[in-house]
């Protein structure tokens, strides 16, 4: 793989995407809230004399869960669809590059744009709290820093869904049907399966560490609070089982979720039945 | 041919395919189709919608799994398709480019390509813009090109290289008559400098103006490889002439045309209307010829 190429593909699609007016829509919107939280968090500290950043942290997970994977899903699920569904694919494919160098030059491309808009959102929210003189920053980086990989995550399931349709609308449909799943179904799920089989704390932690958007919540809460009291017998679980390592436990399930997604999308956009 | 084979043995046939076959679902895109093209050679793939054209241009250039085995240059092209692909430059039917002007256009395909020992792209892509005529619409975003303009930007692009190998989808089916004429010149014009070309057509016209030999393709299956004067005959087996003879010459003219075997006639406007064979147009003016009859015009329909 020549990394050149890889990025000079990348560099397109990152102009591609930032030219992507609902990549600016998802980000600005986040970002609103996140200012708009922020300022929430900081008025309610002085009234109760907390750190401002903890409380706008803990305000900013639940928008965070809504629009990052929204971010990641339709910048993802937009790159392959619609080069195919343009015919401009096929032009690029007729180049000397291999499907590799295509392939995650334009994941890197995309990842850079979900990079700038996450970083315009917390962006500003720091920006906001920093202005106040608020602290904690290492909770917020913490925060942050989950949340890019849940978006890089979502980026490789909106990835696979790129690789296996033709048309842009067709993609962009199944991205939302999947947040959808992946934001509230999955939510019930976990909440109709603990009333039906009153698992155990470990079965319960098991179950939320498949889903990447409860590792993220989890990890987040962690890093603002250092503790899982909020999540009942499941995060008293965690802290007892896993201690100081609860972070390093919680890397394992993002990460694996985006080597495997953008590697199973790989392994669909590499098949050559046809372009 | 292995692929062992060192690219410098294969020169002289840039392009190999053997035995290639391709199957989408229960239709026979391509079967056992077997051909080699030489250098400087021009050819035509022929043949209806679904003949298995396009299928065979992208197992070329790699774009496609498919039995058999293509090379160029002596580079596999499903083995080492980037490297296949470096000796061919590709002019799809309807190019389609990202939004961007003319000049950032060929600079990123610049990149893609590497230029190798060749000159900088700085100083390659204004040649190539002025060599196309695209030199003053260099600024141009590519959209707001005609779809000429934009066919003239795909051989630019494809040239980018100088690639031996030169692959065309149907490159003048969307241009009008003017545009279409210059771009077959342009074709010429490499064709003259040593480049292979392979180009699918339906329109006579262009396979008479630039191909050395024609594919029949019908239903993924080569039938046939004929020439391009063959071809015509099979579309257009007859044609007819229209002479122009001195009027008080025409009855002897029709009368020799008729002994020659030749159907004959005088049309509304006096002149005489012969059909004969497409091969053979020049029969009747030699048989007046003999005669002693002077034909001051001809027209061929």
């Amino acid at each position: 793989m020549e990394l050149s190429l890889l990025w000079t593909i990348a560099q397109r699609e990152l102009r591609e995407a930032l030219r992507n007016k609902w990549l600016w829509f998802y980000a600005l919107g986040f970002a609103g809230l996140a200012l708009a939280l922020s300022q929430a968090g900081l008025a309610s500290a002085g009234y109760a004399g907390l750190g401002g950043f903890g409380r706008t942290a803990a305000s900013l997970i639940n928008a965070l869960l809504l629009f990052v994977p929204l971010i990641g899903l339709s910048v993802g699920a937009a790159t392959l669809a619609g080069e195919r569904e343009r015919g401009t694919l096929l032009y690029l494919l007729a180049q000397p590059v291999s499907r590799a160098e295509v392939f995650f030059g334009k994941a890197l491309g995309a990842a850079l744009a979900v990079l700038a808009a996450l970083a315009l959102g917390f962006g500003l929210a720091g920006i906001g709290l920093g202005t106040a003189g608020s602290s904690d920053a290492t909770a917020f980086l913490a925060l942050a820093g989950y949340a890019l990989l849940l978006a890089l995550a979502m980026l490789g399931l909106g990835f696979v869904i790129s690789s296996l349709t033709r048309k842009a609308a067709t993609a962009a449909g199944a991205a939302l049907l999947l947040w959808l799943g992946l934001v509230f179904l999955a939510d019930l799920g976990v909440m109709g399966t603990a009333l039906a089989i009153r698992p155990n704390p470990a079965t319960m932690l098991g179950m939320l560490l498949v889903n990447p958007l409860q590792v993220f919540k989890l990890g987040a809460i962690y890093s603002l609070r250092a503790t899982l009291d909020a999540l009942g017998p499941a995060g008293q679980y965690a802290l007892y089982r896993f201690g100081g390592n609860l972070h390093l436990v919680l890397l394992g399930p993002l990460l694996t979720w985006i080597v495997a997604s953008f590697g199973l999308a790989f392994v669909l956009f590499n098949r050559r039945g046809d372009v | 041919m292995s692929n062992s084979q060192s690219p410098i043995a294969n020169r002289q046939f840039p392009i190999q395919v053997n035995s290639v076959s391709k199957r989408y679902g229960t239709v026979q895109a391509l079967d056992e189709v077997s051909f080699a093209a030489k250098e400087g050679q021009a050819l035509a793939l022929w043949g209806e919608n679904g003949a298995g054209k396009t299928t065979l241009l992208k197992a070329i250039l790699g774009l496609i799994d498919f039995d058999g085995s293509i090379e160029i240059e002596g580079h596999d092209a499903k083995q080492a398709g980037k490297l296949a692909r470096r000796r061919i430059g590709y002019v799809p039917q309807e190019a389609i480019f990202y939004d961007w002007p003319v000049q950032a256009t060929m600079e990123f395909y610049a990149h893609l390509k590497g230029t190798g020992n060749l000159r900088p792209p700085s100083e390659r892509i204004p040649a190539l813009l002025t060599r196309l005529g695209l030199a003053e619409h260099a600024d141009k975003p590519v959209p707001a090109l005609s779809g000429g303009l934009k066919q003239r930007l795909a051989l630019a692009i494809a040239l980018l290289a100088d690639p031996p190998v030169l692959l065309l989808d149907e490159p003048t089916a969307n241009l009008d008559a003017q545009a279409r004429r210059d771009y077959l010149a342009l074709l010429a014009g490499l064709r003259l400098e040593g480049k292979t070309i392979i180009f699918a057509s339906h329109r006579l016209e262009e396979v008479l103006a630039l191909a050395d030999q024609v594919l029949l393709l019908e239903q993924g299956q080569l039938l046939e490889i004929i020439g391009p004067q063959a071809l015509q005959v099979r579309l257009a087996p007859e044609v007819e002439l229209t002479l122009w003879v001195a009027e008080g010459q025409r009855p002897a003219a029709l009368v020799h045309l008729q002994q020659a075997g030749l159907a004959t006639h005088l049309n509304g406007r006096g002149t005489v209307v012969v059909r004969v064979h497409n091969n053979q147009k020049v029969m009747p003016l030699q048989t007046l010829q003999s005669k002693g009859i002077s034909v001051k015009d001809f027209e061929v329909e």
